[in-house]
């Protein structure tokens, strides 16, 4: 059995690979060989010869579905890949379209269907939750600087101004949001969205959907440290029924297929959960979930093979993850390997 | 065509790895390129490389000139050789 | 003894965030044939540049496009859009395909009656019409789009003069939640200026409304906004019936359909992200059928796409003049095609791909053009295998809006071929020369002597 992953890029602002492959090694049931699949010769993923056999570069998802099909297709020739599980928002589209040429070369993956993925963009999904009675933020999609007067009509200061792909702000009057709508703008294109800000602590759950609706597990985390540059550093895994139900009731909804982060934040005067968004993969963080008693990443691996997959009913609460960094001393002989070939053999 | 020396801090490897020891810089280069340097690793002349690769290689006098030089130029630029 | 093939030297230097060796652009494999027919054949008897448009893939894109929407909606009408290419053997494919003519000037109206197409299966649209133009719409029962109600009161005027019936449609502009809103043509919906229209419409004897037009946009990525955009023209159509028990013989929903040209700025390739043309069907028939009508009685859905039907079929081949280094010692290439042939290198990024068998090393690279001019730069920044001087080159998806907006610029604009499906080759238009250029020109007598 091989599978393939991208998303090794454990650097500061880890992509979820390198975790994704820990547990699929640890699931007890794995015995074959893991292949990296990376974007740049120095992701430290592909340089852990303890978890990652051999290393491929890929080209770029803006390089196009074809250069990306016959970059696989050659790495397939050499590995004979069974599953191959993108981890990075920016592939996902890409990958969805190739699924079925995939399917051809033998290659199983467990996608969202692109609808899946236009329905979970910041600029649709407040509309989504809408029609399905989910709690999130009220929100303005605004295209000119004239739908900003209708936030007095709708609610109240602060608000929180977002680009649709990155960059959020906050503002706490007009002048605030013109400045901000402006500066987004420029650096995201339209439309900018326009978020009510609830204030109260924020929760993520990571999950996994069967595409059926099915729920298979969703492990709840409140972040204990986050990074000047708001990432979760250290997370405990906590035990709030309502908080996984809401969970399962979104992924049923949207038949979601595949792992999924969702951010919602529990507003402290009425004590319920607003969805602030929802990310179309598994999170850097998912390794706690195999900690806590919910393998998912190894869970849908078997998704991809076809093979039943129980549901998971429970998890230990108040595991904690603590992530650290770790500098890997290698030889220039590897680096040059991936930098001529643009593959690497860890024997 | 001026002549050059190559730094004794570059490591040119096989598969058209360049290391350059004192500076932690590194480079790619094709085969051709590879076969330049290694040619002026060991001394020959610019003038002598020329002429073996019009020998060797399906291409005119006057492309070559350019893009030899064009080539020696970069090395210059990223400080891999001395002019002598 | 064979001599080795020869690859330029090159050394690149890894930096970070750039180690990957394909690169950060897209695909460019070599293309030595187009249908069948050698690239440096076609440059050897035509000469570079030229453009290059396929009989074939106009023919299959076009079956394509009217077998999609046939299958979801029983009544469909394309009318090509002549400003996206107008050249007679284009419009003619189109045309044997079952096309109708859009037209959006007196120009264009005219190209189309000259290639046989008779008035009633134009569309009439613009905010410029004559009252030349809309007399012979008038008499060849041409359908004409209205664009404002200063043009209204014109028809209006032209009927009486003529003692003739109209066939009328208005244009409607509405908010489809999408930027820019493109409210500058037509009847606006949201402030009722569309409702006024029509009734001022249905109380004209002369003129005969027979439809309704919407066209939202350009290059639209989503298949909702045409989903709104059609419901509130359903809703326009349903409000007619209900008054005055007008039964409408079309909804004509434009086009802006994109074409898999992807937009500079966008970091995805096109093919990524744009919805398939199934999924921009379902949007807009599924808001047709909310038509009340009467018994099975069905407008005729009328598409005007453009863009998404000849984009893929036309091809530029292009030569490189020069390789030079730029004072970064970022490599440049100059090729014979610039901006003056290539409009929509302004906000596109074309796909290029070699003619020749190529190496594998690749290199950034910045495409100029041929013209002695600050703007001419095809490309800033496009990974491309080494070429050299006289190589040859296919700018892929060049068919829409460059062959109508080209510019007669420093130099002449090339020859254009078909390629036909039996893989003959016909030239469609000529290259200009100079006295082509200097015909209409006229040199006052005392200039003539130097």
């Amino acid at each position: 059995m091989k599978i393939a992953v991208t998303g090794i890029n454990n650097v500061d602002n880890p992509g979820p690979g390198v975790p994704v492959i820990r547990g699929i090694r640890e699931s007890g049931n794995f015995d074959g060989e893991i292949i990296g699949l990376i974007y740049d010769a120095l992701e430290p993923g592909a340089y852990m010869d303890s978890i990652i056999d051999n290393s491929y570069i890929i080209p770029y998802p803006s390089g196009g579905l074809d250069l990306l099909f016959e970059r696989i297709k050659y790495i397939n020739e050499k590995e004979n890949i069974d599953v191959i599980i993108p981890t990075l928002d920016a592939e996902l589209f890409g990958f969805a379209k190739l699924e079925s040429k995939l399917s051809e070369l033998g290659i199983k993956t467990f996608l969202p269907s692109t609808e899946q993925l236009i329905l979970r963009g910041k600029d649709k999904l407040a509309a989504f939750c809408e029609e399905h009675d989910i709690l999130v933020p009220k929100n303005i999609l605004a295209t000119s600087q004239q739908d900003i007067y209708e936030i007095s009509s709708k609610y109240n200061f602060p608000v929180v101004v977002k680009g649709i792909f990155y960059d959020a702000v906050i503002a706490n009057n007009l002048d605030e949001v013109f400045a901000a709508f402006n500066s987004i703008s420029t650096k995201w294109g339209l439309p900018i969205v326009i978020q009510e800000y609830i204030s109260g602590e924020e929760y993520n759950v990571c999950t996994l959907g069967d595409g059926l609706g099915n729920t298979i597990g969703a492990v709840g985390m409140k972040k204990l440290y986050v990074t000047d540059k708001g990432k979760g550093w250290s997370g405990v895994t906590i035990d709030d029924p309502v908080l996984i139900d809401l969970a399962k009731k979104i992924m049923k909804e949207i038949k979601w297929k595949s792992g999924a982060e969702l951010e919602f934040i529990k507003e402290k005067e009425s004590n319920k959960y607003y969805l602030l968004e929802m990310n179309p993969r598994f999170p850097a963080w998912v390794y706690l979930t195999v900690a806590a008693g919910q393998n998912l990443p190894y869970s849908l691996v078997k998704l991809a093979l076809g093979e039943e997959v129980k549901n998971f009913n429970k998890y230990e609460v108040g595991k904690i993850f603590i992530r650290y960094s770790w500098d890997l001393i290698t030889d220039i002989k590897q680096f040059e390997n991936i930098s001529v070939n643009g593959e690497m053999n860890n024997e | 065509m001026n002549n050059y020396l190559i730094s004794s801090n570059l490591a040119i490897s096989d598969n058209g790895f360049l290391f350059m020891s004192s500076t932690g810089e590194t480079f790619t280069v094709n085969e051709i390129g590879k076969h330049i340097l290694n040619e002026m690793k060991n001394r020959t002349d610019i003038e002598k490389i020329r002429e073996k690769i019009l020998e060797e290689y399906e291409v005119s006098e006057q492309i070559l000139e350019k893009d030899l030089n064009d080539f020696l130029n970069q090395l210059n630029t990223y400080k891999l050789v001395e002019e002598i | 003894m064979n001599k080795k093939n020869y690859e330029r030297p090159i050394i690149t230097k890894q930096q970070s965030g750039f180690m990957n060796k394909f690169g950060a652009s897209t695909l460019n494999l070599p293309k030595t044939e187009i249908d069948g027919v050698n690239v440096s054949d076609l440059a050897n008897e035509y000469s570079s540049p030229l453009f290059v448009i396929s009989e074939k893939k106009i023919r299959e894109t076009q079956r394509n496009a009217l077998r999609i929407f046939k299958t979801r909606y029983p009544k469909v009408q394309f009318a090509w859009s002549y400003k996206t290419n107008y050249l007679n053997a284009v419009c003619s494919v189109f045309h044997q395909e079952g096309s109708w003519a859009e037209v959006v000037s007196e120009f264009e109206y005219d190209r189309a009656r000259k290639l046989g197409i008779s008035g009633e299966h134009i569309f009439f649209n613009g905010p410029h019409k004559s009252d030349d133009s809309l007399t012979k719409a008038i008499n060849d029962g041409a359908k004409i789009h209205i664009d404002h109600f200063d043009e209204l009161y014109q028809i209006i005027e032209l009927t009486n003069k003529l003692d003739k019936k109209a066939n009328v449609a208005i244009r409607v502009n509405l908010d489809v939640g999408i930027y820019p809103k493109w409210d500058r043509f037509g009847f606006n919906y949201e402030n009722g200026e569309a409702a006024q229209a029509l009734k001022r419409i249905s109380v004209t004897d002369k003129l005969n409304l027979i439809g309704l037009h919407m066209h939202i946009g350009t290059y639209m990525m989503s298949s909702e906004a045409y989903k709104i955009g059609v419901s509130k023209l359903v809703a326009l159509a349903n409000d007619l019936h209900q008054q005055n028990g007008t039964v409408l013989e079309y909804i004509d929903i434009g086009g802006g359909f994109p074409s898999n040209n992807t937009l500079k700025g966008q970091y995805l390739p096109a093919e990524q992200i744009l919805p398939t043309l199934e999924q921009y069907a379902d949007a807009i028939t599924s808001s047709l059928f909310e038509l009340k009508y009467p018994g099975n009685e069905l407008p005729t859905l009328v598409l005007e796409t453009g863009r998404a039907l000849i984009d893929d079929a036309g091809s530029l081949i292009s030569k490189v003049l020069a390789t030079k280094r730029l004072s970064d010692g970022k490599r440049a290439l100059i090729f014979d095609a610039g901006v003056n042939l290539l409009f929509t290198s302004f906000w596109y990024k074309h796909t290029i791909s070699p003619a020749q068998q190529t190496g594998l090393y690749t290199e950034n690279s910045k495409i100029f053009g041929p013209l002695c001019m600050n703007i001419d730069c095809l490309n800033e920044n496009i990974t491309l295998p080494t070429l050299k001087k006289n190589d040859l080159v296919v700018i892929n998806r060049v068919g829409a809006y460059n062959m109508t907006q080209w510019m007669q610029f420093i130099t002449l604009r090339p020859n254009v071929v078909m390629i036909m499906e039996d893989q003959s080759v016909e030239l469609i238009r000529e290259g200009e020369d100079l006295e082509y250029i200097m015909m209409k020109e006229k040199l006052p007598e005392k200039l003539k002597k130097l």
